[in-house]
């Protein structure tokens, strides 16, 4: 902040609306993931990997909710589930499927492992609405 | 002091104008304006030589959605959104698809379960809940979402199963609770007033019995 105060100083206040072009972009340009996409993210930046990409979108058109969220087990609520590779490979969560018999197998590291480094936990895409606000 | 206001003036300048233009979803809203010449020589009747509209994509590539990385070796294995859900039923927002219709209409068959045992269990019961202002009267349809839901998944974690039991309002459902822990988040987006408000007061008060 300091910095960009600095900046603005010295350059002079003709660039004012420059910067605040910056910002508002910033802003207007977020993230712009497609709807209902999960960002999974509670291990894999500290293990020096890829955070997690689950797009709804993708599955849906195979799977209804309810064989994620009721039959195996899928808490509804981004970063309710600790999910861990160690559970993949024994055949939990996305491991249910992915086992090379229902969908591809875990040795493809860089499908699932596909999210800028950094990014935060939970649900993206979430277009001109509030909700859900709760996490 | 006479440059800040005249910096604060171009920067609200620059900042409206670039509101209106994004206010403006269709580009051709301005093109109809400039292509007004002189009757051509070209038929007019024909309704073939209207400006067609541009066909608008609504989806963004992987690589530019500010959540992939592109230094992904794998991104391009992965299908892109625009390519499989161009194809289905349109809506205006969320993923640009009207997933019920999709169902319904057989242009998806997902897997209701992976275990034989499951039970698939769906019901067809309408409830109206009637707490709307001026808004027209909500109608939860139970069949839509069970068939894409279990019983389970709102029984009785999300609502109590009782008609009226549950103190639901539009604050709450903003907020990420009742509707708007599917709504908002996977399932068709809250700005879509109408697919829930659906049914008129007037229509609702006639089907009250004397
Ligand atoms: C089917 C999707 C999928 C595939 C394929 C996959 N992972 Fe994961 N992986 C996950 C999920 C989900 C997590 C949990 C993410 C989180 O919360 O940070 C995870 C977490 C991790 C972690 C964090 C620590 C841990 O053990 O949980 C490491 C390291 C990791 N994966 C490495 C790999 C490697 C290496 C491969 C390829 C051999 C691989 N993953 C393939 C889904 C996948
Ligand atoms: C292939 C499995 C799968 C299917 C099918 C699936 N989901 Fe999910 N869902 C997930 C996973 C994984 C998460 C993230 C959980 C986490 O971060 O711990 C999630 C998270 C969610 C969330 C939480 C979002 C938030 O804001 O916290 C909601 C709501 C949700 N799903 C709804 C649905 C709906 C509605 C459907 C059906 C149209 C559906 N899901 C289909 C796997 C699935
Ligand atoms: C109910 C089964 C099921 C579960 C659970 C599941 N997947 Fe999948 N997934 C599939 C199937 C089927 C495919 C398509 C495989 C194919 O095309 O061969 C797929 C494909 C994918 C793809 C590739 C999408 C593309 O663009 O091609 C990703 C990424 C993915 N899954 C991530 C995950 C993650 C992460 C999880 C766990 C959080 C998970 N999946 C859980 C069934 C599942
Ligand atoms: C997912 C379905 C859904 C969507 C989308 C939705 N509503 Fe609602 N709305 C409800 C429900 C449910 C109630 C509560 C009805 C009851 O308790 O009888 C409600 C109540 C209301 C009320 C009554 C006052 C209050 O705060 O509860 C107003 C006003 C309202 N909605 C306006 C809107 C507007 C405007 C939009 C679009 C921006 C909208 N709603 C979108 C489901 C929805
Ligand atoms: C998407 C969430 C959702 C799912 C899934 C769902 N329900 Fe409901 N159910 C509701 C809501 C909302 C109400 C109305 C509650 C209210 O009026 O406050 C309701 C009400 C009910 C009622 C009370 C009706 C009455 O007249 O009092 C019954 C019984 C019921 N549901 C049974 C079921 C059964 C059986 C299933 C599974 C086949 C199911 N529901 C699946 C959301 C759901
Ligand atoms: C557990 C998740 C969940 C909850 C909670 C939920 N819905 Fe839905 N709803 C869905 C899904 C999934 C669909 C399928 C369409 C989609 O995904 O866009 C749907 C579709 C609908 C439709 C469209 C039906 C059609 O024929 O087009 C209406 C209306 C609706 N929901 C109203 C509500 C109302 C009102 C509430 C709260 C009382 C509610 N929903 C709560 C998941 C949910």
């Amino acid at each position: 902040m300091r910095l960009a105060l600095a900046t603005i100083r010295r350059l002079g206040w003709r660039f004012l609306p420059f910067f605040l072009a910056v910002l508002a972009l910033g802003f207007i340009w977020p993230v712009a993931a497609e709807y209902g996409d999960v960002v999974l993210n509670h291990s894999s930046d500290r293990a020096g990997v890829r955070p997690v990409i689950f797009p709804h979108w993708f599955h849906r058109i195979r799977f209804r909710c309810k064989v994620c969220h009721h039959e195996l087990g899928f808490e509804m609520r981004a970063g309710a589930n600790d999910v861990k590779m160690s559970d993949l490979a024994q055949g939990k969560f996305c491991g249910m499927c992915h086992n090379n018999e229902v969908a591809w197998g875990l040795e493809n590291c860089g499908l699932c492992h596909s999210g800028k480094q950094g990014l935060a936990g939970g649900i993206y895409g979430g277009h001109r609405t509030l909700g859900p606000g709760r996490w | 002091m006479a440059r800040i206001s005249v910096g604060k003036l171009t920067a609200t300048a620059i900042l409206a104008g670039g509101l209106l233009l994004a206010g403006c979803d269709k580009p051709d809203d301005l093109k109809s304006f400039a292509t007004k010449g002189p009757p051509s020589a070209e038929p007019t009747s024909a309704p073939a030589s209207l400006p067609s509209p541009e066909p608008v994509i609504p989806w963004l590539l992987l690589t530019d959605d500010n959540l992939h990385d592109p230094e992904n070796p794998a991104l391009p294995l992965l299908q892109e959104p625009a390519e499989a859900l161009a194809v289905l039923a349109p809506a205006q927002e969320g993923n640009f698809v009207d997933w019920v219709a999709a169902l319904r209409s057989g242009e998806i068959s997902p897997r209701t379960n992976v275990y034989p045992e499951t039970k698939i269990r769906v019901i067809d019961l309408d409830i109206l809940m009637t707490d709307t202002a001026a808004m027209p009267v909500v109608r939860f349809p139970h069949r839509p979402h069970t068939e894409w839901l279990d019983c389970k998944n709102c029984h009785d974690k999300i609502f109590v199963a009782k008609r009226g039991a549950n103190p639901v309002n539009m604050f709450r459902i903003l907020q990420g609770d009742y509707c708007g822990q599917c709504h908002g988040a996977v399932s068709f987006p809250l700005t879509q007033c109408q697919r829930c408000h659906s049914v008129p007061r007037e229509q609702v008060l006639r089907m009250v019995p004397e």
